[in-house]
């Protein structure tokens, strides 16, 4: 008989990590054994979403959030994504829709399993507040299947035109205030105070204005930071389930302190390798990146000298680097206001002047898109946004293909040949612009 | 062939209808624009706008439900990933190639991200043509989402005010009112005799009658049901020994005409179907006194039909639209095509399925795209499914 034997891998390089990604680490492993032990410590949970989460309200009646992306990101991180969603589409789900769903889906039909190991507590209520993609209404009416709980739609008109009207404001405070909150309480058993959510509000506020100090530290030469890959450690916590906490404003001031400092000592950003060489191209980002891969993704520029000074995705969460901060003044409004103005919100016009003023704004090389299969809401007529922000900005594009949390569809070959193509174009724009002058 | 005395036969309506639907220039809706100088052209998407409104202004609605299988889409296809439906490229391509060149706005409603995006893409591509993504509320209550879509429709009535160059009264909106229930009143009757008799009106002759609907001024689509009614009923066809199903995901991107010809063909009478659903979204006449805009409002939040675009806050409830569906046209079963990528009908296909399993309705499923030419498979999948209706289903 012939035993196959697998040789052993090398034993992983130690990543490098920033002091504040380790402090976030910590946070989010505090969060999952909060999570986890609901069920013995009595707290109820709220799942929700990332673009269009209320933490300030639901913290208002002592309930945890739960954000399924983020739990499907956590298991493309971790390579379990993968398996998840092959169980989903055996139990009946398309292989063509959302793999973040599949991924959740394909989660709860194998155990449930938060990071920690631990069993995930099903939800107290499902908090449907979405905003800029459909796919989440589907999604809660699936859990809301398997959970039999009760869920809460906030709806979210989309800004088609543009602009965020009166019709809208009015439309979205009435229904918090004539059916989300009346709701809340009776699950949660609290009363709704509206100084606490005020002060929650205050507390985003702080947090907020460091995380656009730091995003807008990538308009320097170097950048110290890379705003799409490191980005999402970034976002992290504000998208999360800490914003409008005290954790929240530590987080982003250390954060800040720390990019400040690569600032003065004209370093580059830290990639898992250590910090980045020297700085060849800066590049605008449009889309989500792939998790089941991330690192060798990141690699793929990283090794090339090519840093992301800005991002759409990193906004998913909130826009705030036009100015818009939660406001105390207007609780109930400024949740609106949030939700409306959430990147994915935006109509497709919106979205191309943003893209455009990055690019000018930061200097950029040129508009990279990683278009995502699972996701219409980014990818449906991203071929058109780079073209337009080509012709404005005269600076080329990119545009390379993955998933979010789906192995099957991260080809390294091919997004290495774009890359390579593109950066040759990048080149050959300096030379000519360089013949030119 | 039968014809009637006071009309014309069912192959001449049908034959009117098959020529409009062939039409990829929309010359019926060119040649109603251009007997006027004042008379503009508003297209829409699926699944439903308040046709009553652009009616009342004096315009043609002219619903654009993608380019079907006979249309070549060269550069459409530059502008989607592959991972993307069809309809939307199919619609670039009309739009780019200047098929749509007649048209003076188009709405896109809230359907989907496609459809959303598509709505800036319009916006960029097509600067002189008045675009709206036409919102509505996924909130039910009158005074919540109520208000909140009677000022949509207020602001839409605004724009097509401006478009127009003068108001659009109350008066007139309540005769349009009145002219769409007739024609919903009348599509209502065609599916109930479908359901009496699916033989007498098949379903590819059904939907090319109501297709006819999206090009045709609404008066004109309502004398053509009418003399259809009247032509079918005197056909003499003979009755098959086929099941009964109801065929739901079709409610976007269409399936093409030869796929409900193949169904059919295949032993399933398609005896109700979720295809065209702007013809018969409302499901009982809308008041036409009062405030029109108010009427058109609650008529939406209360009685309009469900569909996966649509929240539905009552979990016991999800689903039994379509239970009620099977119950009401008598059918054996369910046959779910979808089409490809297309994010709310495989989205809501497993909670459908699980409904219906509850139900003990049985079911297929299949995904097709608008110009899916290979039927063969479809076929034998329909043709097995009916057959073990007709002999596991005790009849």
């Amino acid at each position: 008989m012939t035993t196959i034997t697998t040789p052993k891998p090398a034993p992983a390089k130690e990543v490098d990590k920033d002091a504040s990604m380790l402090k976030q680490k910590e946070m989010m492993a505090a969060h999952y054994d909060r999570l986890t032990s609901a069920p013995e410590t009595g707290e109820k949970v709220a799942s929700t979403f990332v673009p269009g989460n209320l933490n300030e309200l639901i913290m208002c009646f002592d309930l945890l959030n739960n954000l399924p992306e983020v739990n499907a990101i956590q298991n493309g991180l971790r390579r379990q994504s993968g398996a998840y969603v092959l169980e989903a589409e055996k139990i009946g789900h398309s292989e063509d829709v959302c793999t973040y769903v599949k991924s959740d889906i394909g989660m709860m039909a194998k155990g449930n399993l938060a990071p920690n190991g631990k069993k995930f507590p099903n939800p107290d209520v499902l908090l449907l507040s979405y905003t800029g993609c459909f796919t989440f209404m589907k999604w809660f009416e699936l859990l809301r299947e398997q959970y039999q709980c009760e869920t809460i739609m906030l709806h979210t008109p989309y800004m088609g035109d543009g602009k965020i009207t009166k019709n809208m404001i009015e439309y979205m405070v009435k229904q918090l205030k004539d059916d989300v909150i009346p709701k809340l309480e009776r699950i949660s058993g609290k009363k709704f105070d509206i100084d606490r959510l005020r002060e929650y509000l205050k507390k985003s506020a702080v947090a907020e204005d460091d995380l656009v100090r730091v995003l807008q530290s990538a308009k320097n030469k170097p950048s110290p930071i890379d705003a799409y890959f490191g980005g999402i450690y970034y976002i992290g916590p504000i998208f999360g389930a800490f914003r409008g906490t005290d954790d929240a404003i530590e987080y982003y001031k250390f954060l800040r302190g720390e990019v400040e400092d690569r600032l003065a000592s004209g370093k580059g950003p830290v990639t898992p390798d250590g910090d980045m060489g020297k700085e060849k191209y800066r590049l605008v980002v449009e889309g989500p990146p792939n998790y089941t891969n991330f690192r060798q993704f990141w690699k793929m520029f990283y090794d090339e000298g090519a840093v992301v000074v800005a991002s759409s995705y990193t906004k998913v969460g909130g826009v705030y680097d036009f100015g818009f901060r939660h406001d105390p003044g207007n609780p109930l409004e400024t949740l609106a206001e949030y939700c409306l103005g959430v990147y994915t919100n935006r109509s497709l016009p919106m979205r191309i002047d943003m893209l455009s003023n990055y690019v000018k704004d930061y200097d950029a090389d040129g508009l990279l898109i990683n278009s995502i299969k699972s996701c219409n809401s980014f990818s449906a007529g991203q071929l058109l946004i780079m073209r337009e922000v080509e012709k404005r900005t005269g600076k080329p594009g990119a545009f390379v293909e993955s998933d979010l949390v789906d192995p099957r569809y991260f080809s390294a070959a091919n997004i290495k040949n774009r890359r390579e193509s593109y950066f040759q174009m990048i080149e050959q724009k300096r030379a000519g612009g360089r013949a030119a002058a | 062939m039968a014809t009637p005395l006071n009309g014309h036969s069912c192959a001449e309506i049908v034959g009117r209808a098959q020529g409009l639907f062939d039409d990829l220039s929309f010359g019926a809706a060119r040649q109603w624009k251009a007997a006027s100088p004042e008379r503009k052209v508003i297209g829409y998407m699926p699944i439903y706008v308040p046709r009553e409104i652009i009616h009342a202004a004096g315009f043609l609605p002219l619903g654009i439900v993608g380019g079907g299988d006979q249309l070549e889409v060269i550069h459409g296809d530059a502008y989607y990933q592959s991972y993307i439906c069809r309809i939307p490229r199919s619609t670039v391509e009309l739009g780019v190639s200047g098929r749509l060149d007649f048209v003076d706005g188009m709405l896109f409603p809230s359907i989907c991200d496609v459809i959303r995006n598509l709505s800036g893409m319009w916006k960029m591509m097509f600067p002189k043509v008045y675009v709206r993504y036409f919102d509505v509320p996924q909130n039910y209550r009158d005074d919540i989402g109520g208000n909140y879509y009677i000022n949509e429709l207020a602001e839409l009535r605004h724009d097509l005010e401006e478009l127009r160059g003068s108001p659009i009264t109350d008066d007139e909106l309540s005769r349009s009112i009145a002219l769409y229930n007739e024609n919903r009143r009348l599509v209502r009757d065609l599916y109930a005799l479908r359901i009496r008799a699916p033989w007498q009106a098949p379903a590819a002759e059904v939907y090319l009658v109501l297709r006819a609907g999206l090009v045709l001024p609404v008066e004109e689509h309502s004398t053509m049901i009418r003399e259809y009614l009247a032509a079918a009923a005197q056909e003499e066809r003979p009755q098959r020994d086929n099941c009964r199903v109801v065929l739901t995901g079709v409610f976007c991107e269409q399936p093409p005409l030869n796929l409900i010809k193949s169904l059919e063909l295949a032993g399933c009478y398609v005896v109700d179907d979720d295809l065209l659903l702007v013809t018969r979204w409302l499901t009982a006449d809308v008041p036409t006194d009062g405030d029109p805009l108010r009427n058109l409002a609650l008529a939406f939040l209360h009685q309009s039909e469900s569909t996966a675009a649509k929240y539905e806050p009552d979990l016991k409830e999800k689903g039994q639209h379509l239970v009620r569906a099977v119950r009401r046209s008598a059918a054996e079963g369910v046959i779910f095509a979808c089409p490809s990528f297309c994010d709310p009908a495989l989205l809501e296909r497993p909670m459908l399925q699980h409904v219906l399993k509850e139900a003990d309705i049985p079911y297929i499923a299949f995904k097709y795209a608008e110009n899916s030419g290979q039927m063969q498979p479809i076929r034998e999948q329909a043709g097995t499914f009916s057959d073990s209706i007709k002999l596991w289903s005790g009849r």
